[in-house]
């Protein structure tokens, strides 16, 4: 296609998202405005934020490479993506609404009365997230390359800056507005073109991708679409593990859990992520079409190693012409959309905890937060010109692991037994974010494919989560004597109905 | 005794906003004093939540967390088609999301229900 479109639709949408973020401002005055939208916004307008912002590069573009390329086993990852909801409603939504921290830091902080675990857990919480906006603005280089021909470094400065002059100018308020905005442009972004792709289809005689005389590479149909087929060969282990890592991983997102804080009560955090999960159920059926017509129609991305593009490459080759140019067109601008909107929360996230912990002591308020937000988007950018190329997803799943092996039981623990001490929250912490960051440099620095190593590396969870909950269990029973003497009262502050008046402190 | 008494004058500390009315003790501030009763009280409504939450999280646990073994052992699911694609392509690509959605819908409601029965039990106490 002409890179003259691709370059509106992005264009078309950075003004959209900036000019969404400037109306926002006039509504953000104050620095808790600026932090959590001072706690006022509705359930319906929180989910679609939430999952605007929730939909990265890696559920636009990512899956349906991944689905093109290894099959139907990559299913498990937006199925993973979307329980992990389910999860983080049943056992954390309204204790951690009720709780009144504004971050992870704060949560740590409030119930284990322990300067030590806050650290910790900024640590992380910065280390997450980094982890996780690295991919983001590697992939939006890789999606402007192949639709506009810009080098793979300006995609990312293109986001990087985007992002940044959006949270500076408004905060989280504004950003709730951007993204609720953006979850609407991607689902219509896939949604349309999918219409029309499925109606050339069937007008091609619908054959279908699972036969198994389509033939990709020396991979049949019929081998393609096993869920149960992984390439290193231990599948069953794969697959478990991963779930592992993104059921209990959603939970210990920063950007996902500081959203919670916009609710105004519990029973509001509940019924936000009720809708959160009707909304991502809906998008994610999408995605995984765009890789099976692939299957048929652009196999040769297959061979290329460009299977995240697939999504960007189906509309022109099978419908061609004006109208695959702006179907094209459109989907760049989803795909654009979807890179802006998580690195913007991701920004947040991390800008709050820096801003709080590091810059708080030397400069103000709203200040101190835009000084962290230049620092949460500069080192990630810096990063991701300089890392090796990883697939977006692989490490995305390495951050999902890491936030599963250690906000995960850090939150379940707290939340739902009042024996965990800070000593054993430490210990937990540090066993989960060790082991799971060996893994993170394994992944990043060398390239296994086979063999149990590869396996037990790749998919981190299955045993780094298991033993960050022993941890944390173990030595807190071992520091009994030192539990925190307000637990009890923590505990009822957590768990009482915002019905029932008590004295709250 | 026809000489008029002067009126009683209810006397109050200056540092108490109005005069103390007789105190009962009500469930919520047993929950605030934290005495025994009142840590009854709180551990039912844990309990309850904490049940509710493993039994959807069992539920999910059955249905979405089985697919791998069910897949991996039952070939007729990968055998035969739907739509043009396996049964078991389906089922993970577009019937997991119903399923998820259901459960947490049931979760919610019964959720608040608890909270409701609660806030009942402490009201009427």
């Amino acid at each position: 296609m002409s890179p003259a479109l691709g370059f509106v639709a992005v264009l078309l949408v950075t003004v959209a998202t900036l000019a969404i973020g400037t109306w926002g401002l006039r509504f953000s005055r104050t620095t808790s405005d600026f932090f959590v939208a001072s706690r006022s916004v509705r359930p319906g307008l929180n989910a679609y934020a939430i999952s605007g912002e929730y939909i990265s590069g890696a559920s636009f573009l990512g899956i349906a490479g991944l689905v093109l390329v290894n099959g139907a086993e990559m299913l498990w990852y937006p199925v993973g993506w979307t329980a992990g909801y389910l999860v983080l409603l049943c056992l954390v939504a309204a204790p951690l609404r009720r709780s009144g921290a504004y971050t992870l830091p704060d949560f740590a902080e409030a119930r284990l009365d322990s300067r030590a675990v806050r650290t910790a857990s900024s640590i992380l919480v910065v280390a997450i997230g980094w982890l996780y906006l690295m991919p983001q603005f590697q992939g939006a280089g890789v999606a402007l390359r192949s639709t506009t021909g810009m080098p793979p470094w300006a995609g990312g400065l293109v986001v990087a800056s985007v992002v940044l002059l959006n949270v500076l100018a408004g905060g989280m308020r504004s950003i709730t507005f951007v993204q609720a905005f953006q979850y609407w442009l991607k689902l219509t972004a896939l949604l349309v073109p999918v219409v029309f792709l499925l109606m050339v289809w069937l007008g091609d005689g619908a054959q279908s991708p699972a036969d198994s005389s389509v033939v990709v590479e020396q991979v049949s149909g019929l081998d393609w679409s096993d869920p149960i087929d992984f390439v290193a060969g231990h599948p069953i282990y794969s697959t478990y593990s991963l779930m592992i890592a993104t059921f209990l991983g959603t939970m210990g997102l920063p950007h996902v859990v500081v959203r919670f804080y916009t609710n105004p009560d519990g029973v509001a955090a509940r019924r936000t992520t009720l809708a959160v999960l009707a909304l991502l159920g809906c998008f994610y059926v999408l995605p995984p079409v765009y890789g099976a017509l692939g299957r048929l129609y652009a196999p040769d991305l297959v061979a290329d190693g460009r299977g995240d593009s697939v999504v960007l490459e189906l509309p022109a080759r099978m419908i061609g012409g004006l109208g695959g140019d702006l179907l094209v067109a459109l989907l760049t601008a989803g795909a654009f959309a979807a890179f802006l909107a998580t690195s913007s929360g991701l920004t947040v996230a991390v800008a709050g905890v820096v801003s709080q912990d590091v810059f708080s002591r030397r400069v103000e308020g709203v200040t101190a937060f835009r000084l962290a937000a230049v620092v949460a988007v500069v080192v990630p950018f810096a990063l991701a010109i300089l890392a090796r190329d990883v697939a977006v997803a692989t490490v995305v799943g390495l951050a999902f692991a890491m936030a599963a092996a250690t906000f995960s039981p850090l939150l379940v623990l707290g939340i739902w037994w009042r024996g965990l001490t800070a000593a054993g929250a430490l210990a937990g912490l540090a066993v989960g974010g060790v082991l799971t960051g060996t893994a993170v440099v394994d992944n990043l620095v060398t390239d296994r494919t086979v063999g149990w190593t590869a396996a037990l590396l790749n998919q981190p969870a299955a045993w780094a989560v298991p033993a960050a909950f022993a941890t944390m269990i173990g030595v807190s029973r071992m520091t009994r004597h030192r539990a925190p003497a307000h637990a009890a009262r923590f505990m009822v502050r957590l768990h009482t109905p915002e019905s029932v008046q008590l004295q709250r402190d | 005794m026809t000489q008029q008494r002067p009126e009683r004058v209810r006397v109050t500390s200056p540092w108490t906003e109005r005069p103390r009315l007789h105190q009962r003790r009500t469930a919520t501030s047993e929950i605030d004093a934290q005495s025994e009763v009142g840590e009854i009280y709180l551990r039912t409504l844990l309990r309850a939540q904490l049940r509710l939450a493993l039994a959807v999280l069992l539920g999910l646990a059955l249905t979405v967390g089985m697919l791998p073994l069910v897949f991996w052992l039952v070939p007729w699911f990968n055998e035969h088609h739907v739509l043009g694609m396996p049964v078991s392509w389906v089922l993970l690509g577009f019937g997991c999301y119903p399923v998820l959605s259901l459960l947490a819908w049931r979760y919610v409601q019964r959720a608040e229900r608890n909270e409701r029965a609660f806030a009942r039990v402490v009201d009427r106490s």
